[in-house]
């Protein structure tokens, strides 16, 4: 504090009217008037020179805007923004959106964590550098390097212990492009794969890296699939990938059930709506294992076992079926039923065993009714022509024909209203036994319900059909006096009554009974108010698709979906990129080159860490008991068929270098694109070239380069941590584990296993993350405070800027710029080593595409049961020109194809020839000779970000109008109308830096954005009659696929979790020692987002300082641990060290580890591994569910982060021991 | 009768989500600096649990506030026992019981050369610069972490077995943010050997002199709630100052304004100064609150205003107290409670209590609504906390809470209010929209109502806008 100066003595003698000191409180204390200048010690802290708008780009879904401030040239410190539009005067408004994670972000600006300059491994730097003095060229001194296999096996082994060293951007960039260009030539541009997730978060920063390897030809991988935060009962029942309310919508529910999604702590910027909507008289149940936040604010809390959800949700379905459809009937439910689910849908009956099971919907083509897609059109029976009626809005209706997908009730042949019929209970030809599976922890069994029946004669003889709604109550064994096993009433100990679940989820029956008759009146009363969170805590496990299916019935059931305040609300990992039709077009080159390489996470990160050889069961252990036969397989080798009859992605695609293929072909005299195909096919067939992933530990088949940016693989995201180390990257690793004894059929086993599949590691980051440390090469990435870049989130309906406060301190670099000098660096050296050549590129059937409907039945080509048909019976097969040396000017140029082409989302297109030209003016053009002359200019991460915004429908109202066209021409509805009030609109980047703005409603999602009324999702499917994209049209909850039958999941039931230990999770010798077993969850983090944040001191020094994971006091007790000791955890998979957190909120038999806690900060070593301990996915390994991996059938299509196997680890269990005394394995 | 102006704060505990982040911008902008690592002027507790420092309300510990023996006094005794222990002071809190700060080497992640081991960084003191073993923090009980033991120190089990309720059974748990409670009564100021603490004439806020603090820290041990702290750097101590540079600026407080709960609610409270020394003095502990509310004088009261005027209490000053979500909360509406009023110090940072899970439930439905003696966090605790024990007014005001919603529930899903749950909580249906407008709606400008400054009468204005800024002491 500065000495007092003369000056200021002067001021103290200035008189001061009216005001005295005086003293209070007795005479003890005083009321000061006067000498007082002191307290400009804390006024001038407060002043700063400017504060600038920003956001955290950080994968949360909170998209929050906040100001950073600047003093004397310094970022000190951020505070929310607070000038949202608002939501009303009747609405709580969303202003201040923030955590306390955001808060302390400037904290990384300048902290020692920070990556400042490029580093590279030493070790691999002197090889380069070596190998340079002989080669001077980079190329093939990168091939010198990484073809010595013993170098190659130094620096791998090498990774993860230190030893980076900085060397000039130059130096950085030379050695990666030397490296890409060199896989590119020797093995295929497949064979680069790119990781980072979250577009919405930062959507520039991810096309930078996304844009550069899409041009040549790289593979990104997805995330949302592999994160398990896909709920894949979202595109199961809905065709949708995740769309959910905004926050602002909970304020419109009547009625809260809070399962498994902690508000509080994950979405603490939104949670106040879920606080505020009690006082308006919203009622609240919370179900959690554990005394979670989100508890507090609940009236009710069903303490439910961790995993066992779905027991709970069949017996609350139990009730409000039987109450609400059976004794008596809910008009409003009903009639939602009969228009927007299929629930009145025919299904055709097989005999099996004197009995029958269900099996596929009714087409169309089964009576012979001549129409388009006929195999794709489904039935109903129609109550008024009282004749079963193909309605319009099935799936067929949306392919080679226009105008009648629509969910009009109608009879599409006869163009009649019509009336379903939702039971055939009082109009029947009678009532037959359908066996049905169950599965409870002793494993699977048949049961037996009863269910009316219609007879049709179809082409192939007489069909027995009955009801989705049939179906439902025979399963659920509600009691509708025509025997079956049924249950008597609700504390009849059979499966599915409140009873029934009490055993399997601790929760009391009456509680069930009471909350589920609660929601459903409220859903009555308020047509259909009743909400349901539900997020990670429910989802991560294995069965998480039938957990949510469960779940997810209750809100279909009681018609909240599609209306403001009611149905699902699952907030996870996704965050709606909702100018989403522009940036893929930018983020993929789709302006340049069609179609993109995009890889499934799961499929790919199981097999790149060789995961898949660690199986310890086989599909029979969950398949269904009426299944027959095929269910016996190793799952990899579910995931080879879907790769082969193009269900899946499969990246590297062939044995091959697809550039070789090509030239192969072209050398064999094809003459055109189709005659490399079909030169490729015709190898395919004769098993000349064959899949990849039927080899994948093959050299030819590892991948070989890997650039993560924005992403934190291995300290976050990568489950199988220890996997990775030991197949990925070849270095020191705790894994445990023995492969499994069943082998697959599909694949060609080698022995041994690689280690060390990667040639290199590239991350671009922000801070010493554990992926930079365990990097070949760490480029230092600008922070959210220094660049432009845009943020949405579905959790708010506003899109608003990132900008600079300062320019990037130290050699730092915007994502954008990084990937532009890698992009510079490779195409000068491609001029020399690959110039332009033919590539041939795989994709699967996608969803949105017509491939959806192209396998109506499973057949696979290689056994001979179908001709191998591109696009029909095998992935389709494009050839793509690759302008190598080009691929810097495609980065910085928007491309003809917007133009020529146009952009679009989900199976609908609009041409963006106006926008292109306005464009060119607003970005300005390119000058200078070569390609991309006179195009608009895409230099700076600003300039992408106008585009994004310029040809957007969400963000320009002309464009939004323009296109509707498409939908409406398909479905036969007036649609436009819905965005005609913003037609005028177009926000800039400057407009978004003035305020926040409000999106404008688009075809691309499922409900309104508007000011009079929040976003909530399938509203325009409800109001506007547009069909959900499902075989049906509607929401399902049924599915007929043959492989979902094989498993028994044609209706949602009861799975339990997988019993980890009795598959081998614990068998690991070890000494003696009081130990415990528990079931291993990891919840998102309170002092961190993933590994953003956890380690800043501010959040290490608000909880424990470092890893910790929770357990139950009595459990504590009975291995003798104390809070704060540190603890040994472990499995086959490996090893965790953390801190014992005690404590009674957490229920017995559970481990938290709130995930993502850096290995670096305060993690000792393992006496067990005799490593440092790991990471909290050191004790996972990824489970994969075939039912997932199914595809070219309708709503079970794939689609990049939109359906596919998701890598679930909840199930597992750990081991849990008393540390004693730890060693730090300083050396 | 003696009227003045408060600034003061109003805490929704029923909507507190227990995030922190109120504490982030506080402890970026005052105190994260060398000397202030440790202190946080605003922290967030888990309750149950011991808190930051550990025990800090338990006064036979640590001798805080004050106590009423024939007069007040302070508890840890007058200006002649200060003068005897004036370089030990006997009842200050060690750096163990708030924590030992820490940070960590991250350079040597960057930096470190290749190793046989994966390298990681230890905590490290900031005190000494050795490798520490962290045994406790500012949030250590973090959502009852380790609560299960140290759960039986808090003071607010009284009267209840807390073994019943550290189990996972009967588990409850809420939030309780803490800054300086900016009291009518400070002891931290009458504690002061040297005069260096003040309450702030225009707004209440009460801060410590810089200039004139010599570092005895008997205001660190007089402040019963532990909210004034040493810098050891600077060997001065430091409280929170409620953003003075902020409220002046007609702005709310940092924590406030950046509470993503939106919990907060700042105004003006109208008060009589004559009162002071007999509030603090009632006789019983449960009487403190009520004596306070007392001191509080209706802004919309004629002769209040008439006097306030005459005193030269400033208009826009009448004004804000007239909107003053506080004193709608804690007088009007009877929602809002101190802090342990039984300290004695009137403070003036307000709570009001959480709703918590229904551990049992009745057919009736009504009655619930209408009961909080069935929901998780037992009375007991709650009024132990913040009315001294007395149980009637924290019921009072959850059965309040309880009735907007049933009212309100009833008025969406009949379509028919139902004004009877109201009358039986003694509300009516004005007060409970108002009620809701201003918890459940709660727009920024009803949250926070501050008048900018007025310094006319304190300063030349005319040469200061040329001045402002041009600070010596700051040069």
């Amino acid at each position: 504090m500065a000495k007092k100066s003369l000056l200021s003595s002067l001021r103290l003698l200035r008189p001061r009217d009216g005001c005295e000191k005086e003293a209070i409180a007795g005479g003890w204390a005083e009321i000061r008037c006067g000498e007082r200048e002191w307290e400009d010690f804390y006024r001038r802290r407060w002043q700063y020179d400017k504060k600038v708008r920003s956001t955290h780009g950080v994968n949360c879904t909170g998209s929050c805007s906040w100001d950073v401030y600047v003093k004397d040239g310094i970022i000190v410190w951020e505070t929310q923004r607070g000038d949202y539009p608002s939501c009303g005067p009747d609405l709580p408004d969303h202003e201040p959106r923030g955590c306390p994670r955001g808060a302390t972000f400037s904290w990384y600006t300048y902290s020692p964590v920070r990556l400042k300059y490029p580093l590279v491994r030493a070790v691999l730097l002197e090889m380069w550098r070596e190998s340079l003095t002989s080669q001077p060229d980079p190329v093939l001194a990168w091939q010198s390097v990484v073809e010595d296999e013993e170098k190659r096996v130094k620096y791998q082994q090498a990774r993860g212990k230190g030893g980076l060293v900085r060397v000039t951007w130059d130096e950085a960039a030379t050695l990666i492009a030397a490296s890409t260009v060199h896989t590119i030539k020797k093995y295929g541009p497949e064979r680069v794969f790119g990781f980072t997730p979250i577009p919405a978060m930062s959507m520039v920063c991810y096309s930078s890296g996304a844009r550069f390897l899409s041009l040549i030809g790289a593979s990104l991988i997805s995330f949302y699939d592999w994160y398990c935060d896909l709920p894949p009962a979202s595109p199961q029942i809905w065709g949708e990938q995740t769309d959910v309310p905004e926050s602002a919508d909970w304020y419109e529910s009547s009625y809260m059930i809070v399962w498994g999604s902690n508000l509080p702590m994950t979405r603490t910027p939104d949670a106040h709506f879920f606080t505020e909507v009690r006082y308006r008289g919203a009622k609240v149940t919370a179900v959690a294992p554990d005394y979670a936040e989100y508890v507090k604010f609940a009236d009710t809390w069903l303490p439910a076992k961790a995993g066992t959800d779905s027991a709970l949700a069949m017996a609350m379905t139990f009730v409000i079926f039987k109450e609400f459809y059976l004794d008596r009937q809910s008009e409003y439910f009903t009639s939602y039923a009969k228009a927007f689910t299929d629930l009145p849908f025919a299904v055709v009956l097989k005999p099996q065993e004197d009995q029958h099971v269900s099996e596929r919907f009714l087409r169309a083509s089964d009576l012979g009714v001549d129409q388009n897609n006929s195999q794709w059109k489904t039935l109903y029976y129609d109550v008024k022509s009282k004749s079963f009626v193909v309605p319009n809005g099935s799936i067929g209706f949306r392919w080679n024909e226009e105008g009648r997908w629509n969910l009009h009730q109608m009879d599409s042949e006869s163009g009649e209203a019509v009336d379903p019929l939702l039971s055939f209970a009082d109009e029947n030809d009678g009532w037959v036994s359908l066996r049905f599976p169950f599965f409870d922890f002793h494993g699977a069994e048949v049961r037996i319900g009863k269910v009316p029946v219609k007879k049709i004669t179809g082409d192939g003889g007489e069909i027995l059909v009955t009801t989705v709604f049939d179906l439902m109550a025979a399963n659920l064994g509600v009691d509708r006096g025509q025997g079956g096993e049924v249950a008597e009433d609700y504390d009849d100990f059979k499966p599915y009554t409140p009873a029934w679940q009490e055993s399997i989820t601790g929760v009391a029956k009456d509680d069930v009974i009471r909350v589920a008759r609660e929601f459903a009146e409220n859903a009555d009363k308020t047509k259909g108010k009743s909400m349901i969170f539900l997020g990670a805590g429910t989802n991560h496990w294995f069965h998480n698709d039938m957990t949510y299916r469960a779940i997810l019935n209750l809100t279909t059931l009681c018609g909240c979906q599609g209306v403001n305040g009611g149905g699902w609300a699952h907030y996870v990992g996704q965050e709606k990129l909702r100018p989403q039709a522009s940036w893929a077009a930018i983020a993929f080159g789709l302006d340049w080159r069609r179609p993109p390489r995009q890889q499934n996470g799961t499929s790919f990160y199981y097999f790149a860490t060789d995961q898949y050889r660690y199986e310890t069961f086989d599909a029979q252990h969950i398949a269904s008991p009426l299944a027959d036969g095929g269910t016996d397989k190793h799952l990899a080798d579910y995931n080879v068929i879907a790769a082969r009859l193009g269900w899946l992605p499969s990246y590297p695609q062939f044995n091959r270098n697809p550039l070789d293929l090509c030239r192969e072909a072209l050398e064999s005299g094809a003459s055109s694109d189709e005659e490399i195909v079909s030169y490729v096919v015709d190898k395919l067939k004769k098993g000349e070239v064959s899949f990849a992933l039927e080899d994948p530990d093959s050299p030819e088949n590892w991948p070989r380069l890997l650039f993560l940016w924005r992403a934190n693989l291995l300290g976050a995201s990568g489950k199988g941590h220890e996997y990775f180390l030991k197949h990925l990257l070849g270095t020191n690793n705790a894994v445990l584990n023995k492969e499994g004894e069943k082998k697959p059929e599909e694949i060609q086993w080698r022995d041994p296993a690689p280690e060390g599949k990667l040639d290199l590691l590239v991350t671009l980051e922000l801070r010493m993350s554990t992926s930079a440390m365990y990097s070949d090469v760490a480029l230092p990435a600008a922070s959210w405070y220094e660049m432009h870049d845009l943020s949405t989130t579905d959790l708010h309906s506003f899109i608003h800027p990132f900008n600079p406060a300062i320019d990037p301190p130290w050699e730092t670099r915007t994502n954008w710029d990084q990937f532009k000098a890698i992009a510079e660096k490779f195409s000068e050296l491609a001029a020399t080593h690959l110039g332009e050549q033919k590539d041939l590129v795989a994709t699967p059937l996608l969803h949105d595409s017509s491939g959806e409907i192209a396998q109506p039945t499973v057949k696979d080509w290689k056994k001979g049961e179908v001709e191998p048909i591109p696009g029909k019976t095998l992935p389709n097969l494009s050839v793509v020109t690759r302008d190598y040396p080009n691929t810097y000017k495609m980065m910085t140029a928007l491309g003809p194809l917007v133009e020529k082409v146009g952009i679009g989302s989900k199976g609908i297109m609009w041409k963006s020839d106006e926008e292109y030209e306005a464009l060119k003016e607003k970005l300005g053009m390119v000058a200078g000779s070569g390609i991309t002359q006179g195009m608009p200019e895409l230099k700076t991460g600003k300039q992408v970000a106008e585009a994004i915004l310029l040809l957007a429908p969400e963000t320009n109202g002309r464009t939004a109008v323009k296109a509707w066209g498409g939908l409406e021409k398909k479905t036969g509805l007036s649609l436009a109308h819905l965005s005609k009030d913003r037609e005028g609109e177009k926000m800039s980047f400057a407009d978004l830096d003035g305020r926040p703005r409000k999106i404008i409603t688009s075809p691309i999602w499922s409900g309104i954005e508007s000011e009079d009324r929040m976003y909530s999702p399938f509203v325009i499917n409800i109001e506007e009659k547009v069909p959900f994209r499902t075989l049906t049209g509607r929401a399902q909850f049924y599915q007929d696929h043959e492989w979902m039958l094989a498993f028994g999941e044609g209706l949602p039931v009861f799975r339990p979790p997988l019993d980890m230990q009795a598959l081998g999770s614990t068998e690991i010798t070890r000494g003696a020692g009081k130990e415990i077993v528990l079931n291993y969850l990891t919840p998102h983090s309170k002092w961190s987002i993933h590994s953003t944040y956890s380690d800043t001191l501010i959040m290490l020094t608000l909880f424990r300082g470092g890893e910790a994971i929770w357990i139950n006091d009595e459990d504590a007790a009975s291995i003798g641990v104390e809070d704060n000791e540190w603890l040994e955890c472990f499995n086959v998979n490996g090893v965790v060290m953390a801190k014992a957190v005690v404590s009674h909120r957490i229920p017995r038999g559970k481990a938290f580890m709130y995930h993502a806690q850096e290995r670096m900060i305060n993690t000792p070593g393992s006496k067990l591994s005799g490593m440092r301990g790991g990471t909290h996915n050191s004790v996972t390994r990824i489970l994969v569910k075939p039912t997932q991996m199914i595809g070219g059938y309708a709503q079970l299509s794939y689609g990049f982060n939109y359906y596919g196997p998701t890598g679930a680890q909840r199930d597992e269990v750990i081991v849990v021991r008393k540390a004693g005394k730890v060693d730090w394995y300083e050396d | 009768m003696k009227i003045k102006a408060q600034i003061a704060m109003v805490l929704n505990l029923d909507k507190c989500l227990g995030c922190h982040t109120c504490s982030i911008p506080c402890k970026n902008v005052w105190t994260n600096r060398s000397g202030a690592e440790y202190i946080w002027f605003n922290n967030v507790e888990t309750k149950p649990g011991i808190g930051y420092p550990k025990k800090w309300e338990d006064q036979a510990l640590h001798k805080g506030g004050w106590e009423m023996g024939s007069k007040l006094r302070l508890r840890a005794g007058g200006r002649p026992a200060k003068l005897l222990n004036i370089f030990h002071n006997p009842d200050l809190p060690g750096i163990d019981e708030y924590y030992e700060p820490w940070t960590y080497d991250y350079d040597k992640l960057v930096s470190s050369p290749q190793k046989k081991h994966q390298p990681s960084t230890r905590p490290k003191s900031l005190i000494s610069g050795k490798p520490l073993r962290l045994k406790w923090g500012p949030n250590w009980e973090d959502d009852l972490a380790g609560v299960s033991s140290t759960g039986s120190g808090d003071v607010n089990f009284k009267r209840l077995e807390h073994q019943i309720y550290l189990q996972f059974k009967k588990v409850f748990m809420f939030y309780l943010p803490r800054l300086c409670e900016h009291c009518l009564n400070p002891a931290c100021v009458a504690s002061c050997p040297s005069g260096a603490l003040y309450k702030r004439e225009e707004d209440g806020i009460v801060l410590v002199d810089q200039e004139r603090c010599r570092g005895w820290r008997y205001c660190v041990s007089g402040c019963p709630y532990k909210k004034v702290y040493f810098n050891w750097q600077t060997g001065r101590s430091e409280k929170c100052l409620f953003c003075y540079p902020r409220i002046e600026a007609g702005l709310t407080n940092l924590c406030a304004e950046t509470c993503v709960g939106k919990i907060r609610y700042v105004g003006v409270i109208l008060y009589d100064a004559e009162k002071i020394v007999a509030a603090a003095s009632s006789k019983e502990e449960p009487d403190l609150y009520p004596a306070q509310t007392e001191l509080f004088l209706d802004p919309n009261d004629p002769e209040v205003v008439a006097e306030a005027i005459s005193q030269g209490v400033e208009q826009s000053y009448i004004e804000a107290a007239q909107r003053s979500p506080v004193y709608k909360l804690a007088n009007d509406w009877g929602l809002a409670f101190p802090l342990h009023p039984e300290f004695r110090t009137l403070p003036m940072v307000w709570y009001v209590p959480p709703l918590s899970p229904l551990v049992k439930f009745f057919e009736d439905s009504d009655d619930d609504l209408d009961n909080p003696e069935v929901m998780r966090i037992p009375l007991t605790y709650l009024a132990n906390l913040l009315t001294a024990g007395d149980e009637e007014p924290v019921r009072l005001a959850l059965r309040r809470l309880m009735a907007l919603r049933s009212y309100m529930r009833s008025k969406r899903l009949e379509g028919e209010a139902d004004s009877g749950v109201l009358e039986k909580a003694g509300m009516t249906e004005e007060m409970a929209e108002e009620m809701y407008r201003l918890l459940a709606i709660a727009k920024y400008k009803d949250r926070f109502v501050i008048p900018t400054v007025k310094k006319e009468k304190e300063v030349n204005l005319y040469c200061e806008q040329g001045a402002a800024g041009f600070n010596p002491h700051g040069a």
